[in-house]
Parts: C-alpha cells; structure tokens; sequence
C-alpha cells in the first residue's frame, strides 16, 4: 500500500513541474502541439516521461477529465516523442523498444540526440538498433559519404523496414549521387535474399508444424487402416473429442482449481487420451467388429457415427466454437530473424508429435502388444493359429489409434478454433497422408505428414491455399500411378 | 415382424405384383405435372412445393442408380458423386445466368467489377452448347480421374477416399470468387430457360416430365447394360478383379465405360436439378451430400436397379419431414440409418423382400 502510494507521488511530481507544459499543449493549436512535440523529441527531458505517457492515453495528467482531441498524426509525434524520452531509461529493454519505435518513426532534427545516445550506449542489442534509426536518417543526410555508410550499414539488416527505405531511395526522384544509388542497389539485393530467407523459413516451420497435426491424426489412422483394413471416417471426431476434453479440462479446473490452471494442456493429455481412446474401443466392440471383411461398409457405418458425435457435441456444447486459450507459457515465442518469429505453442507441439511417434514407435516394437499388433497386421489368419488374441489385439490397437488421435485434439485446440466440425477440416488431409505413406509404417506415415504439411505451407502463398491443394491432390494421384502401395510398402506377396 | 403392407404383399404376389406396382408408380409420376396445371382449389391440384419436392428427389434417384451402377455392379464405392452431379448443374446454371443477365454479365460478375466474361463462360448462351457441356464436364473429368485411377489399380477405400478428395478439392474451388462460378452464393434467380418463364407452371410440369422420362431412360440403359455381357464383366470386376484378368479380360476399359456413363448421367440429373430448384452452390459438392447418396443406395439394396430408387425416396423423404419436425435429430436418425443398414440390411430394403420370398 505504501509503495503504491509512493509511486503515484513519484508519478505525480513531474507532473507539478511540468504542469504548465501540459497547460500549454491542451490550449495550443494542433500545428503548435505538432511542433510542441518535434521539439521535445529532439530534446528529451527526463521529467517530461510522465506528462508524454498521459498524453498517449488522451489525457495531460493522472485524475484529469478534460478530453485531449488527438488525430493520427499527433499520435504518431507523442509515440515518437515518448520513444526519444525512453531511450534515457535505466532499463535496457525499454531502450530497445524505443530504438525499434525510432527506426520508424525518427525525424532529421532527433540525429544530434540520437548521434548521442548511440555514443553513450552499452547494451549491443540497442547499440545495433539505433545504428539502424541513425542509418535511417542519414539517408537523407547532405554528405554523398554519409549517405553511403547508411547505405551499406541497412544492407547489412534483414529488416522489412530497411527495404521500404531503400526502396524509396531508388525511386528515379530519389538518390542522384551514382555512387550511393549502386550500394544501395547491392544493399537492396542483400536484404531482400535475406527477407526471402526469412519468408521461406516462416513458411517451412508452419508446414511442419500443419504437418506435427497432421502425423498425430494419421498415426491412428494408419495403425487401425494397416491392421483391420478399414478406413475409420469417424476419426476426426477423436480429434474433436480430444479438442473437447481439453475444454472442458480448462473449465473444471477454472472453477476448481484456479491454481493448476497454467498447466491445463498437460493434465488434459491423458483425459483426452482415455476419452478418445474409450469412445473408439466402444466403436469397435458394437460396430466395426461386425463388419470385418467389408471394408466399404465400415466406412458408411464409421460415417454414420461422426454425424452422430457432431451431433450430440453440437447439442451439448453448441453450434458455436468453445474459447480454448493458451497458457502463458505457450505465449508468445521466439524471434530469430526480423521477419520470423516462432510461436512457442508450434514448437511445443513439433516436439510433442515427435514424442507421440517414438512412443508408437517403441510401443510397436518393444511391447507385446505391439508384436501382436504387428503379426495381426502382416497375416491375421497365422497369428490366431499362434495363440494371439486377435479380437483383443483389435479392440486395444484401436482404442490406441483413437487415443492418438485424442492428443493431436490437445495439440490442435493449442492452436486452432474448437468446434463440432473440427475433425472434417483435418480429416481428408489425413486421409491423404495415408494413402501416400502406405499402411502400417510409421516412418511413411512421418514423411507423407511432414511432407504433406510443407508442400501446403510453401504453395500456399506462391498459388493460394485452395489451387495449392488441387495441386498436391493431383500430384498424389500421378504419385500414385508409380507407387500404389505408398511411400514405404510392406513387402509381400497377398493377394487376393 | 412388423412389416409395410407393401413388403408382404409383394412377397405373396412376386414379380408379377413389382412390375405392377411399378407401372403404377411410373403412372402417378407421369400424371402429377398435369394435376399441377389444374387450377388452384381443386380437389386433386399438386402444389408447386410438392411438384418441385418429388422433382428433386427423382433427380436423386437418377444420381443414386448411377452410383448403384459403379457401387453395386462395379464394386467401385465413389464418395465424389455429388462433384459430377454439381457439374452438370452449373453448366445447366451457365445457361440460365446467361439467359437472366440478357446481353450483359451475370449479376455475380458486375459485383465482381469484372467487364467481360472469362473464356469457358464462351457459348453458353446457347442451350444446345450448355447442353453438351452438361455431358462433357463430368465425363471429361470422370474420364481423366477413372483413367489414371483405374491404371494404377486404385480400389476398395483408396479409391473412395481418392474421389472424397476430388469433390472437396472442387468444393474448394467453387467457393472462390475468383473461379467465375458465383462463388459462395452460386447461381440463383434465374428468369427463362428457351424464352419461357422458369417458374411457371407449363415450365414445371416440362421439366418434371423430362425427368421422369430420364430416370425411366437411364433406368432402361441400366437394365440392358446389366443384363448383356458387360454387366456380367462388371459384376466379376467386384467379386474377383484378379481372377478375371487372370482369365485375359482387361478390366480397366470395363470400369472406365460404366464410370463415366455413371458420371454422365450425374451430370444429366443435375441439369434438370438446377431449373426445378432453382439454385446451384458449392455446397452440393460437399463430400457430405455424395456419402448421402451411398445411403440411398445401401438402404435401397445394391446390386439391384429399384433399389437404390426406393432408397432415395425413403431416405429424402424422410429427410423433409424430419427437418420440418425435429430439425436437431435428423443428423442422429441420418447416422443411426448408416450404422443400421450396414450392419443389419446388408442387401437393403430390396433384399430383404427377396429374402421374405424365397423361404
């Protein structure tokens, strides 16, 4: 209580004496306020902080009601302004917000301040930023000398900024001095290959990560597809009841445990997992079993099921997608180059994906279950001869396949809106992942995912999504005549 | 067991009382146009809705026994039917736009700004053009598809999933505004079609008629198709694709014949869909609508040409008084009828009677 006292008297006493200041911008014409605020972005004053910080919210000071009318480009000068009076703070990365705040927005009359803070700083991260908003400004400087380091010094960034700048030097009007116009042109071929560097990196690391989603809902499918030989359509709907559990996770422990929320994702993993995987060994026991041999028949009485879970979800919890939020430490995420930032909860489920397949991978061929699995999946007939249990070997490579698909409903509701017709959006993409991977091999199932999922990503902005995606179908169907068993065919030599 | 009078009457009476019931059918089909031209009032006038409600279902039921043609015979299940049955709409919809727009663009297209009409927009102001586009753009399509599909032996699941994925990559596509095809609003409000009013009685009662004598047509094709030699050869394709060819047969001339006839007629359907309608969207490609039609035609009986006839009526009848009374329940009824028939009425309807009258 007293510390907060403290800090609104700290607040408050700049304010007395920068009172008038404040006065005199309400009173002033725009055109005066605009070159109030030059003025004082040219020569920052520790004391005025305060007084910049209320004017940004519409007002000149803490408790004061009267309006403060503010266009765009007054805004624009108060930003600009406070960002010059930022740059004298104790904090080094309040200084790094205002130096990349005056990359944009510097004036010619701040490069004598400017000139001086570079001299005067010691954190790089901010030297290098403002040698940019120097760099920036030099461009317009008199001296042909000048303007050429600036040039040089923007050639070395990536910044998208640095391209607008030299952009606008080389248009006919701009730079006349030759010597300056073909640095600039190099500059501009350098931080164009590296904004393009960016740009693919962006789009290969959202095509893994559509991909991470994609190899989590064709895991399932393709274990239960290499073992009974059928296509479950309802599939996708164990995404959305995993996507579901995890919803109704966040909201039980919101109202129960307000404490364990940060680590939601985590205990809706094995909720989701026992949904999923109990509803699909559910399916297999009083449906799919019974159809066994007639695989086109499954598919209709596995479509008929989705209808009828995104039915009954639609009923219980509406038409309208369920808020899933994040927690913080799935927020945010990592800026590597000026143009690529990865998201933290993509990374997450990159790295979850992989654990989910070197969890198959070692169940499969580490466990009993999964050597049983294998021997039903290579000949159905030998393996009962042997003493396995086909028929519980069924039910459990199901409920596993399901449950798989019960986590990638965790990991998408991370990253995508959680509706009833969830589960067709990602279905038909995994579907393909399956065909072009072939049955039963994880190492297939784990290209065709990932490959998939960056083809998409990279064609997407060259063609659009919807061209991308008739593109990558027909050239899974020209696949196809080369290979039609998929990338990695189980040797053998069934035939029916 | 509880059943319809008609099952067991049937079962007593056999062919003789099918053929008969059938005769009848065709008969009230054939009538119904001229009740609806009686004047408002009178004891046996049709409705328009109820003219244009069996009208739409026996469109489906031509789309129907064209998917029993590939399914039942065939043995090829495809989930894209609906994309061919589309196809054939808007080309049918290219027409009528034309014929509603006069001599300038379509409406879509003026809110698009666009100033001239792109080029497969080209002669559709002829009917006779619109008309072989109907047949063309399905079986072209049908006929590149069957032909790269059936190369590489694509079958069973495979295959379906192969066309589910044509029609949603189409559905895609017929979304965008960019394609030229009305995007999400598709075409709609049209005026004439050969200079007569689209909704005017005459026109209703011509456009019903014409497609009843287009399901008998196809009805007929089917039947004599089945019963030569190539129905036969199609019927070995389902049940032993390799012992055939074992013999020496090549299959995938065969398949690829009765696909894009399947296709055509599709197309065909959905030519007389659209006028009777009166809209044609994106959504009649949603995977969702072709894995319907497989239910009409697993209800109805596969394998068997009334089959799949029976089962659009039922299904879509009952589809119009479900969404009317519990609109919440039809998809649970939809999907319970999927798991039902596969599980319990492998044969359908169709073969539950012949079951009941061969003791």
């Amino acid at each position: 209580m007293f510390r907060l006292f403290l800090t609104l008297l700290l607040l408050l006493l700049p304010l007395a004496s920068q009172a008038s200041e404040g006065e005199f911008f309400l009173t002033a014409k725009p055109a005066e306020q605009a070159r109030l605020l030059e003025t004082w972005a040219a020569q920052p004053d520790a004391g005025r902080l305060a007084l910049l910080e209320n004017l940004r919210q519409g007002r000149i000071g803490e408790g004061d009601t009267r309006k403060l009318r503010l266009n765009n480009r007054l805004r624009g000068l108060i930003d600009n302004a406070l960002a010059s009076h930022q740059l004298l703070s104790e904090q080094s990365d309040t200084r790094l917000a205002a130096a990349s705040q005056l990359q944009k927005s510097a004036q010619p009359a701040q490069m004598a301040f400017l000139d001086q803070r570079f001299a005067a700083e010691t954190d790089p991260a901010v030297h290098a930023a403002l040698a940019l908003a120097l760099a920036n400004l030099q461009l317009g400087a008199s001296e042909p000398a000048v303007r050429l380091a600036a040039v040089r010094l923007l050639g070395e960034t990536g910044d998208p900024l640095a391209r607008t700048r030299l952009e606008a030097l080389l248009q006919p009007d701009g730079e006349t001095d030759a010597a300056v116009r073909t640095a600039a042109e190099t500059s501009l071929a350098q931080v164009q290959r590296k904004l393009l560097i960016g740009e693919l990196l962006g789009q290969a690391f959202s095509g893994l990560s559509l991909g991470s989603i994609l190899l989590l809902a064709a895991l399932g499918l393709a274990i239960t597809f290499g073992l009974l030989g059928v296509i479950n359509m309802a599939h996708g709907e164990m995404l959305m009841l995993g996507a579901y559990s995890t919803y109704m996770v966040q909201v039980l422990l919101q109202r129960y445990a307000p404490g364990a929320i940060e680590f939601y994702p985590l205990i809706a993993l094995p909720v989701a997992f026992a949904v999923s995987a109990g509803v699909g060994m559910a399916l297999e026991r009083t449906v799919i079993r019974h159809l066994y041999g007639r695989p086109l028949e499954t598919l209709l009485a596995t479509w008929g099921i989705s209808l009828i879970l995104i039915q009954a979800v639609r009923l219980l919890f509406g038409a309208q997608n369920v808020e899933v939020s994040n927690p913080a430490w799935l927020s945010g995420g990592v800026q590597l180059l000026p143009n690529l930032v990865l998201p933290y909860n993509r990374i997450v489920i990159i790295g979850f994906a992989l654990a989910v397949v070197l969890l198959t991978w070692l169940l499969l061929n580490r466990t009993r279950l999964g050597l049983n699995v294998r021997a039903v999946t290579q000949n159905r007939n030998m393996a009962a001869c042997c003493g396995v249990s086909t028929g519980r070997v069924d039910m459990l490579a199901f409920g596993l396949g399901s449950g798989i698909a019960g986590l990638g409903g965790v990991a998408l509701s991370q990253v995508g809106n959680v509706g009833p017709d969830l589960g067709q959006s990602y279905i038909i993409d995994s579907f393909l992942v399956v065909v072009l991977g072939g049955v039963g091999q994880l190492a297939g199932t784990l290209w065709a995912a990932f490959g998939l999922g960056i083809a998409n990503k990279l064609l997407e902005p060259q063609i659009g999504a919807v061209l991308g995606k008739i593109l990558i179908l027909a050239l899974i169907i020209l696949f196809i005549q080369k290979r039609p068993q998929g990338l990695f065919a189980l040797k053998g030599r069934v035939i029916d | 067991m509880n059943q319809p009078l008609i099952v067991t009457a049937s079962q007593k009476a056999g062919p003789r009382l099918t053929l008969a019931l059938g005769a009848a059918v065709t008969l009230v089909l054939l009538a119904l146009p001229l009740l609806s031209m009686l004047p408002e009032g009178h004891a046996l006038q049709v409705s328009a809705y109820t003219l244009t409600l069996v009208g739409k279902v026996l469109c489906y039921a031509i789309v129907a026994l064209a998917l029993d043609l590939v399914w039942g015979y065939a043995g090829l299940l495809s989930l894209g039917h609906g994309l061919f049955f589309a196809l054939g709409g808007y080309a049918m919809g290219m027409y009528l736009m034309r014929q509603a727009a006069g001599d300038g663009l379509p409406a879509f297209m003026t809110f698009l700004s666009w100033n001239e009409l792109p080029w497969y927009w080209a002669g559709t102001q002829h009917f006779a053009w619109a008309l072989c586009l109907v047949v063309l753009a399905p079986g072209l399509l049908a006929l590149v598809f069957g032909w790269f599909a059936f190369r590489s032996r694509i079958k069973g699941v495979y295959f379906s999933i192969m066309t589910q994925a044509l029609t949603f990559a189409a559905m895609l596509l017929f979304f965008r505004n960019e394609t030229g095809f009305g995007g999400n609003n598709g075409f709609t409000s049209f005026r004439t079609i050969l200079g007569h009013d689209v909704a005017a009685p005459g026109t209703r009662a011509v456009l019903f008629l014409l497609t009843v004598l287009l399901l008998l047509g196809s009805l007929y094709l089917c039947w004599r198709l089945t019963r030569s030699k190539v129905g036969r050869l199609l019927t070995a394709v389902r049940d032993a694709e390799n012992r055939l060819m074992f013999c020496g047969y090549d299959p995938r001339g065969f398949k690829l014949l009765v696909w894009v006839l399947s296709a055509v007629l599709c197309g065909l359907a959905g030519a007389l869909y659209v006028p009777q309608v009166g809209i044609i969207n994106p959504g009649e490609m949603s995977p969702t609508n072709s894995i319907e039609a497989a239910v009409w035609v697993a209800l109805g009986g596969r394998g068997t040409l009334l089959g799949p006839l029976l089962g659009a009526g039922l299904v879509n009848g009952m589809k119009s008084w479900f969404t009317v009374a519990f609109p919440e329940y039809w998809l649970f009824f939809l999907g319970a009828l999927f798991i039902i028939v596969t599980l319990y009425l492998p044969k359908g309807v169709v073969g539950l009677v012949k079951k009941r009258s061969q003791p």
